[in-house]
């Protein structure tokens, strides 16, 4: 058997477990799995990038997600009226005035001779850099949430349209998906500046950290993005199934085709989104492919074989590190963008590091890292199985209890606990496919 | 001005907390300086692995509240302490045994083994939550406070009061006790010492006839230990949800590193470090001031320099700090 008709063989497995699931679980369902699976699959990509061809342990995929899913808010929402009036300079100059002092104070540290009287300077900058900062920013904050705090109280984004309208706005959203990669790729840029070049766990232990900081700063900076209070309604690029239902062509071709309206219209709607979605996982796997089969991906790859000898090669190791750092953690930003336009909404409070950053790692590691293709599947089946295990498990869970007492504590706890093997089910499979097939699924060649 | 009362004030809001906080990370962070150390890789079930333990205790502590069986003002949870500890001794020990040792002989990168570590962590947490679920669990008893705030009141007649909580005490007596032991361990016994030199060079502990199994063994049980007290003590202080635990990972790792990973006592120092900056600027400091400013220079804001929620961006700035200036750490690394 060839590669080819192993891999293709593979796909078809996957597909056809999700086309199963249509079957049992109703079309809405299945094509929602299809749908997040192709995100999981780009958010693979970008991760297969750096650990795959570079060997960059990034576990921050959270943080780049919930950026891309930033984006979707600031470029497709309409601006608030009276906010940036009433607030919005002064936070502006506020940031402007952030990013100032920190400039300066590298500045000062490049410039002044090392010693003490450097480090006094370097501090009162920062010191009272930040509080300036502070004192600037926090009036205008206030301002800025006191206007009508119920429905809005951020700045809003840049969607041209009027509040009543934006929504009629559609292809604004794909444009907010590649600002999504530049917002993550602006992260990484800084993060990889200061961590790059340092151990790999030193990397990791970074990540870590600034997807939480990340995170918690979208969950408190309401003049941003409402913070916990999420930003709703967000628009779309596809039509909305209400707009269907009450157009007579549409609920005609439905009924040809033996759908009832409202089953028609959502189903017609995720299809639409699963071609787009596609389209876009289509050309990032393109790219991802020449980069990999180009003398770039090969210096890549010859640096992460062996750092010491490609440096002695003349090649500059940091600058690739940091480039292609940018490049995964941008992909990864397109593919939260995406969700988040998908969700419709942008809620801060539903990232967790468990299902942004680590099972991502498990699609990475199943499907293969270093291959392209093997991300792909590792996303959908990985993606496949999240969603499933829940439903098996509650099954075997019903089968175990059935010879059970109704009313018996630990029925209760074992049918209660079902939804819980989630996480087991997936350090299990990591931990086997770690031990007994460590290339995974589709092995680099 | 009134420095007396401030001086109160600072010690009830962030001397106190600082040093109970501070001696939880360190106790967390020793264990992962322990598994870098001997094992070298950084452990990310670690808060996971501080989670089941003190699932464990939790379950014995609702026993023993049912049976009756308690230690008077003391938290029961100190009686079902060692229950813990066997039982996370137990799931490390077969952790190592069916995932790490095969890496181990192996001779894989240490990278890889983070990556497995990643799958462990999964696990574990899966375990923890398929037993006693992912929500909030309360586990102390007996006395609340040592000295409640309204007694220091009354007993000095100053403005503020001090407030020293039960756990606050155990938490810190148990911390002196447990580092006093491994330090006694590490340095004394002979199992110690053979750590110690596997530790600084594998091949020459080899060699003298260290049996690496055994020092490995003896690495995971410490570490199950400290991680069962680290993550009781936490519990009791504060509360005990399986995510929390989860994320302690960050500033765990951030004391390690601060203080130079693989180091114990910079571990100890990291913990502190970490804990400190983290209450002091996430403190609303005016409480403090109000005392020791004139009344015209008075701050009309908290002067919180920083909301509770970015308590984890005052460890990653300090861990960066210290990567950038210092990547040794605060004392040099890779001596145990």
């Amino acid at each position: 058997m060839t590669d080819t008709v192993k891999n293709t063989l593979l796909f078809v497995v996957v597909f056809t477990l999700i086309i199963i699931s249509g079957f049992f679980q109703g079309w809405n369902n299945a094509i929602f799995t299809l749908n997040m699976g192709i995100i999981s699959a780009i958010m693979a990509l970008g991760v297969n990038l750096q650990w795959g061809y570079a060997g960059l342990f990034n576990v921050g995929i959270m943080g780049f997600v919930a950026l891309g899913g930033l984006a979707a808010v600031l470029v497709g929402m309409p601006a608030t009226p009276g906010a940036f009036s009433a607030g919005g300079v002064g936070v502006v100059l506020a940031l402007l005035l952030g990013v100032g002092t920190v400039v300066a104070a590298a500045f000062t540290y490049k410039r002044m001779p090392k010693g003490r009287n450097r480090n006094l300077v370097v501090t009162v900058i920062l010191v009272f850099g930040f509080f300036a900062f502070r004192a600037l920013l926090d009036p205008n904050v206030a301002l800025i949430e006191a206007v009508n705090p119920a429905a809005t109280g951020y700045l809003g984004g840049l969607n041209p349209y009027s509040v009543e309208t934006y929504r009629e706005n559609r292809w604004i959203m794909l444009i907010a998906w590649p600002v999504g990669g530049m917002f993550a790729a602006g992260a990484a840029w800084l993060i990889g500046k200061a961590a790059l070049g340092l151990r790999s766990d030193y990397l990791a232990i970074a990540t870590l950290g600034i997807a939480e900081i990340i995170i918690a700063i979208m969950k408190n900076e309401d003049w941003l993005s409402r913070g916990v209070k999420n930003v709703n309604a967000l628009p779309r690029p596809v039509p909305f199934e209400v707009d269907l239902q009450s157009s007579a062509a549409f609920v005609e071709r439905a009924a040809a085709l033996g759908f009832d309206p409202v089953e028609g219209s959502t189903i017609f709607v995720k299809l639409l989104y699963a071609l787009l979605f596609s389209a876009v996982l289509g050309i990032l796997f393109w790219l991802s492919q020449r980069a990999l089969n180009s003398p770039w991906g090969r210096m890549l790859r010859a640096i992460r074989d062996n750092e010491v000898a490609a440096e002695a090669m003349g090649k500059d190791v940091t600058a690739r590190h940091l480039q292609v750092f940018i490049l995964g953690s941008a992909i990864c930003g397109i593919a939260g963008a995406m969700m988040t336009t998908l969700d419709g909404q942008l809620t801060p409070g539903t990232y967790q590091p468990l299902r942004f950053t680590f099972l991502i790692w498990v699609m990475v590691i199943v499907g293969g890292s270093g291959s392209n293709l093997g991300s792909i599947l590792g996303g959908f089946l990985i993606w496949f199985l999240w969603v499933q295990v829940e439903p098996i498990g509650l099954f075997i869970m019903d089968i175990i209890t059935s010879g059970m007492a109704e009313d018996s504590w630990l029925r209760a706890h074992l049918i209660d606990s079902a939804a819980q093997m989630r996480l087991m089910t997936m350090g299990v499979i990591m931990i086997l496919v770690l031990r007994f097939s460590p290339r995974g699924l589709i092995p680099e060649k | 001005m009134d420095f007396l009362n401030a001086i109160v004030a600072l010690a009830n809001y962030v001397l106190i907390p600082g040093i109970a906080y501070g001696s939880q990370l360190a106790i967390g962070a020793l264990g992962v300086t322990l598994v870098y150390g001997i094992l070298r890789f950084s452990n990310f079930a670690h808060g996971d692995t501080m989670a089941f333990g003190t699932m464990i205790v939790i379950l014995v502590t609702w026993w023993m509240q049912g049976a009756g069986i308690s230690l008077g003002p003391v938290p029961t949870a100190l009686l079902a302490l060692p229950f813990g500890i066997v039982g996370c001794i137990v799931l490390v020990l077969v952790t190592d045994r069916t995932v790490y040792k095969f890496y181990r002989e192996q001779k894989a990168k240490p990278v890889i083994l983070v990556i497995v570590s990643m799958g462990v962590m999964f696990v574990m947490n899966g375990i923890t939550r398929f037993i006693i679920g992912p929500d909030d669990q309360s586990f102390a008893d007996g006395p609340r406070f040592v000295i409640s705030a309204r007694d220091f009141k009354e007993m000095t007649g100053l403005e503020e009061g001090l407030g020293i909580r039960t756990t606050q005490v155990i938490t810190v007596l148990t911390a002196i006790v447990v580092v006093a032991l491994l330090f006694w361990f590490l340095n004394k016994t002979r199992e110690g010492k053979s750590m110690r030199a596997y530790s600084d060079n594998e091949d020459l502990a080899l060699l003298s006839g260290i049996n690496p199994e055994r020092v490995v063994m003896m690495t995971w049980m410490i570490v199950a230990t400290l991680a069962t007290i680290a993550g009781t003590l936490y519990g009791l202080d504060k509360t005990f949800k399986p995510f929390t635990y989860f994320q302690l990972l960050l500033p765990i790792f951030a004391s390690a590193v601060v203080g130079g990973i693989g180091n114990p006592l910079g571990a100890i120092a990291g913990g502190f470090v970490i804990a400190f900056s983290e209450v002091t600027i996430t403190y609303a400091w005016k409480k403090i001031l109000v005392y020791v400013m004139p009344e015209s220079l008075e701050p009309s804001g908290l002067v919180q320099l920083m909301s509770t929620d970015y308590k984890f961006a005052v460890s990653f700035v300090i861990l960066l700090i210290v990567l950038l200036f210092k990547p040794t750490g605060l004392f040099k690394g890779q001596t145990i």
